[in-house]
């Protein structure tokens, strides 16, 4: 707390310029912060539909090399952004394999981007999540004759409250990421500026007050993420629903 | 299938059953035949392989050697289908209490206003009406393992399995428990009941099988078995002394 | 080529997210982090826009990255500040031609203190030398740009290899020229920037001018559009017209007309 009381007094004038920024509506902040939820958005629902069966498939069903995909699965969560960004920037470069769809420096790349980054994780945690139900439900599930498959959906509808969970946390991946993002959409003036890249740019200027603006906004929204994740969790508590 | 003229289920005939693992044996059970109406206790210390031989009776357990036949044919699909099971803990879905009901039922295939008029039915048997949309992971340990049991009844077996039902109860959701047991014998339903607690197998019983060690050291009539053991295993049993 | 289910669902994607696919026409800018922060390309960019319903995307990195990019054909027009390497870039194909647009130069910035005692001098080698000689801190953009390339050239010519300090009192930031001015701020080093940038720079902390108007710190910006020949892709007639108004009247007037706090920030030279 002392810390921060030093910061605001060292920069008293630049957090002031950022909360009237906020509190002004400035049309041009709110834009990028519009344009980052709608990237981050799109994304986390795209890697839900990719990741989740993927994660279900991995927990129910039995395979030769399936524990060597789980551990794949498992590391590329950690994967570094940069990492991701420079290979979605090598595959949409004019001179990569998907050059002549032309969608570097676009939303779509960075939507691309933060699918390959987000999508792990939705994988992981649903693998994780479904097969410790798997476990409790399975000889009842047997018992009453549902099949290894058609457990799927009775598996991932149980584990809901945990997928939404993950849905929020691969969310705060996706909108906090810069590192990807700012290779593949090139920070943009308007088109692909988003939050992140912003923060960096203006650091980078000395243009403290629109970065810590929006570096307030961020921290808002990461806190308004982990509201509803401990308000599902209190909830599923509650109810119950909570696994092992 | 059931019997249609009589209404009773057929005879469920175990032979040359056993199972071992690293050397040890698990199960051994040369021939067994409960052909009565039951209810058929199965009673021993733990370990005695009372679970196990559940498990093989309900299909849920391929044995390493053996098989389990009804009415002299080998256990199939048709049959398991016509059987349900209890477990000690009850596995209850993350849902509801009528949701828990319903998707035995909607698996069944039964039309939706039917469906509604059987939820209310069994919530009245089980004594759970008016929780009808509470979570089900919310109930107590016997309004569960009531809710269970409920499940169980919603297939409309003809061959119930228990295994101890009632070890984490107290004596009045015990009771109420072989109450609900009870009634669905007199209903025609087939009662095969694993417990150690002899004053259970007393207030139910028809039928006793005295397991120990992976063997089954008698069956009979349950006043006969509980009055003139005929086995040393049974009479330490019974007499509460040490069984190793 | 590419299969139809990938071009189709790409395609379906950008039309569900509605984003990215302007019907407007655009070229892309490589272009350096200077010309960006500095707030002259959100000045002059306008009138070209106005005039031609052209939409200009600058990316801004630095100069060595933007002639990569350009290279892999991720950009139309290359607008940077490292002379000898845009002309290999045009030399080795991948450029048609290279334009001079206009110059500004570089100033070494350091800490009011002035440990190294080299304020109000005018010869940028000996300015090092001294620094260097003190081992008073000094911060290098150390990412291969041209601020980067420029503060080389004049290490070299003192006969200097400052890397074999790096980390003691050279630091290499790896960064672009405003994080670069943050870290010299923070630690009150001495850091060499073009003036533009310094200018527009808002952090600035202890740090001022120290030496300036030695002629070697010249720093001349060129354009050049990416060779369509070697990547079919490139919009060159737009980019070639973006071109044309930069170093034409229209855009030449513009950069000098862009001013910051009373002082001019870059200086036409198209020939």
């Amino acid at each position: 707390m002392l810390i921060w009381w030093y910061i605001v007094q060292g920069f008293a004038a630049e957090f002031n310029q950022a909360l009237s920024l906020i509190l002004n509506g400035d049309a041009e902040l709110w834009a990028i912060v519009l344009l980052s939820l709608r990237v981050s958005i799109f994304a986390v629902l795209i890697s839900a539909v990719i990741g989740m069966p993927i994660g279900a498939a991995l927990a129910v069903a039995r395979f030769p090399g399936r524990r060597v995909m789980i551990i794949l699965v498992n590391a590329l969560m950690g994967f570094p952004p940069v990492v991701v960004g420079l290979l979605v920037y090598l595959m949409l470069s004019r001179s990569g394999p998907l050059g002549v769809l032309e969608l570097l420096y676009t939303p779509t790349a960075m939507i691309i981007a933060q699918v390959v980054l987000v999508t792990p994780i939705m994988a992981a945690l649903t693998r994780q999540v479904v097969e410790m139900l798997a476990e409790e439900y399975s000889e009842q599930l047997r018992s009453l004759g549902v099949s290894r498959l058609a457990s799927v959906p009775v598996l991932l509808w149980d584990a809901r409250l945990a997928l939404v969970t993950a849905l929020l946390a691969g969310f705060g991946r996706a909108i906090a990421e810069v590192g990807a993002v700012i290779i593949v959409g090139g920070n943009i003036n308007h088109v692909t500026r988003v939050m992140t890249t912003t923060i960096a740019l203006e650091t980078s200027k000395g243009n403290l007050a629109l970065a810590l603006a929006l570096g307030v906004i961020l921290i808002g929204l990461a806190v308004v993420v982990n509201a509803m994740v401990s308000t599902l969790t209190l909830r599923a508590e509650r109810e119950g629903l909570r696994h092992a | 299938m059931r019997d249609v003229v009589t209404g009773t289920p057929g005879v469920l005939e175990v032979s040359g059953l056993s199972i071992a693992r690293d050397g040890k044996v698990l199960l051994d059970v040369p021939h067994l035949c409960l052909d009565g109406p039951g209810p058929t206790l199965i009673l021993g210390p733990n370990g005695a392989g009372k679970s196990l031989l559940l498990r093989c009776l309900h299909g849920l357990i391929q044995p390493d050697r053996g098989r389990v036949c009804q009415n002299g044919v080998v256990l199939n699909a048709g049959h398991k289908a016509r059987q349900a099971m209890v477990f000690q803990s009850p596995v209850l879905l993350r849902r509801s209490v009528a949701a828990n009901l319903d998707f035995v039922l909607k698996r069944q295939s039964m039309p939706r206003a039917l469906r509604k008029r059987r939820i209310e039915a069994l919530l009245a048997e089980g004594g759970l009406d008016g929780k009808a949309r509470q979570p089900a992971r919310s109930l107590s340990g016997g309004e569960a393992q009531r809710l269970a049991i409920l499940r169980a009844l919603a297939l409309d077996p003809e061959t119930l399995f228990l295994d101890e039902p009632t070890s984490a109860l107290d004596p009045s959701a015990t009771q109420m428990i072989e109450r609900m047991v009870l009634r669905a014998s007199t209903r025609g339903v087939r009662i095969v009941m694993v417990t150690h607690d002899i004053g259970q197998a007393r207030r139910l019983a028809s039928d006793i099988v005295m397991m120990q060690a992976g063997y089954v050291v008698e069956h009979g009539a349950a006043r006969r078995v509980l009055e003139t053991p005929e086995s040393d295993d049974s009479r330490r049993y019974l007499a509460g002394g040490l069984v190793t | 080529m590419i299969p139809d289910f990938i071009r189709v669902s790409v395609v379906a994607l950008g039309l569900t997210t509605g984003i990215g696919w302007a019907d407007e026409p655009f070229i892309i800018v490589q272009s350096t982090t200077s010309t960006q922060n500095s707030g002259l390309l959100d000045y002059i960019l306008p009138g070209f826009e106005a005039e031609t319903g052209i939409d200009v995307r600058v990316v801004a990195v630095g100069t060595g990255q933007a002639i990569r990019n350009a290279v892999n054909g991720d950009g139309d027009v290359l607008l940077v500040h490292a002379k000898p390497a845009e002309e290999q870039f045009v030399a080795d194909g991948w450029g048609v031609e290279r334009f001079d647009v206009m110059y500004n130069d570089f100033v070494l910035v350091g800490p009011k203190s002035d440990p190294a005692n080299v304020k109000g001098g005018s010869d940028i080698v000996e300015a090092l030398a001294t620094v260097a000689g003190g081992e008073a801190p000094f911060v290098s953009r150390g990412d291969d740009s041209g601020t980067h390339k420029a503060e080389m050239r004049h290490w070299g010519a003192a006969g200097i290899d400052p890397t074999g300090a790096s980390g003691t009192w050279y630091r290499e930031a790896g960064a672009g020229m405003g994080a670069t001015l943050n870290v010299a701020s923070g630690m009150g080093a001495y850091v060499l920037t073009d003036r533009a940038t310094w200018l527009s720079f808002g952090n600035r902390g202890d740090l001022e001018v120290l030496v300036e108007g030695d002629p070697r710190l010249f720093n001349q910006y060129g354009v050049t559009l990416v060779n369509p020949e070697k990547h079919p892709g490139v919009r060159a007639t737009a980019g070639q017209r973006f071109i044309d108004w930069l170093i034409g009247p229209d855009g030449q007037a513009a950069i000098d007309s862009y001013m910051l706090d009373g002082q001019q920030l870059f200086f036409s030279n198209a020939k």
